[in-house]
């Protein structure tokens, strides 16, 4: 039942226009669909200006029913990084993995190694969250100053993907005068982290990016 | 009912009963089971501004965007960018054209290839507010309709003006003020 869904979500993606699915949902074969597939992230500075707020958005086009089976996969590390000598390689990592029904977080730490290949910093800094049901009150643990979410959310994404298609297929000149959320009633899974600022660099830019990392 | 509710209190007493007086050979103190956090994990999807790879990235190299590390992409995609802008929006083609922020083709690809989001730590944070530009990307920003813009609306934003805005210019639920900020799920 559940493969008969995800056929006909693919076939229904497929009519719409394969080639490009935005922000990020569903942007690379080896991940389409997958539990590693990262639909979005943000970085925004958090409701206490002292800190920084990361969220990465993993499982894209979710309905409602199928919300409620969803996931996280315990073999998928979600890794965020940050560079802070504008170097583009990461000198903090802050990373989250679920085990058992509880997402746990390492970091932030400078990384043992940086680039495609992650160890879980097991020697960082740790803090666990349950992981939130659907439908459920959303559970946050606060701990060493930081702050930590993980379940099922509304997906933040909105656009009129549809219409973007349209153009891009060559089938519409334009945008609508009133736009369609494509993205309207669907869902994400949500890993959300909420930082002081002074634990990653402080003051200054940085440069951040997330990635899905697969236990070999 | 009751005599089994006894009989089981009974029973729970002599197992902690048991439990205790086990504790001075140290045999019966169960740890924890950790959990195993063992292994070598590697990439499989990779993700900095958004849209990026969805729309700059040639269908048979989005695998490949997302195992290249942001240090390398610039040079591996830069070109293949500006080839795909180009396609996207002849006007960039053409010498001396430039967005709204002053990049002709060759150097917003070459900020583009490489996908980062850039972050400020001292104040706003947004993709584009009209003033702040690339300070961040908060959960409200029309992200959408800013790249549209920058790709399609010309030096000043008055260029097509058709295909540069989606016009949906909010989510569906509104976001929280506070932690973890996103809406709850549908």
């Amino acid at each position: 039942m559940k493969k008969m869904k995800i056929i006909l979500g693919i076939g229904a993606l497929s009519v719409a226009g394969f080639f490009m699915v935005a922000a990020d949902h569903i942007d690379a074969p080896a991940v389409a669909g997958g539990t590693s597939d990262i639909t979005d992230f943000y970085a925004f500075q958090a409701e206490d200006t002292d800190n920084l707020v990361f969220v990465a958005n993993v499982q894209g086009l979710l309905s409602p029913s199928a919300t409620s089976e969803a996931m996280f996969d315990e073999s998928t590390l979600i890794e965020f990084n940050i560079d802070t000598n504008d170097d583009k390689i990461e000198d903090w990592v802050i990373q989250a993995i679920p085990r058992d029904g509880k997402m746990y977080f390492f970091g932030p730490v400078k990384p043992t190694t940086t680039g495609l290949s992650s160890a879980i910093e097991t020697t960082a800094t740790t803090a666990m969250v349950d992981i939130s049901s659907y439908g459920g009150t959303a559970i946050i643990e606060n701990s060493n100053d930081m702050k930590f979410f993980a379940g099922p959310r509304d997906d933040p994404f909105f656009m009129d993907f549809a219409q973007f298609t349209e153009i891009i297929a060559g089938n519409a000149s334009s945008f609508n005068e009133v736009g369609n959320d494509t993205f309207a009633g669907t869902n994400v899974m949500s890993v959300v982290v909420e930082v002081p600022k002074s634990m990653i660099g402080g003051s200054g830019t940085i440069n951040t990016w997330v990635e899905s990392k697969t236990k070999q | 009912m009751k005599t089994l509710k006894y009989t089981l209190l009974a029973m729970g007493v002599s197992l902690l009963a048991f439990n205790c007086s086990s504790n001075d050979d140290n045999n019966m103190i169960i740890d924890p089971v950790e959990p195993d956090f063992s292994g070598t994990y590697m990439q499989a999807d990779q993700m900095g501004r958004p849209a990026i790879n969805t729309v700059f990235v040639s269908s048979a190299s989005k695998d490949d965007f997302n195992v290249t590390i942001p240090s390398e992409q610039g040079a591996a995609y830069q070109s293949m960018f500006q080839t795909n802008l180009e396609g996207l929006s002849p006007a960039y083609a053409m010498e001396g054209d430039t967005n709204a922020l002053g990049l002709d083709a060759a150097t917003f690809t070459s900020v583009l290839a490489t996908d980062v989001l850039t972050v400020s730590l001292d104040g706003t944070t947004t993709f584009y507010d009209g003033t702040n530009v690339l300070t961040g990307r908060a959960l409200a920003d029309d992200v959408i309709t800013v790249e549209l813009l920058l790709i399609f609306g010309g030096e000043d934003f008055t260029e097509n003006p058709g295909l540069s805005d989606d016009n949906v210019n909010a989510n569906d639920k509104a976001f929280l003020s506070s932690f973890p900020y996103l809406a709850s799920a549908w």
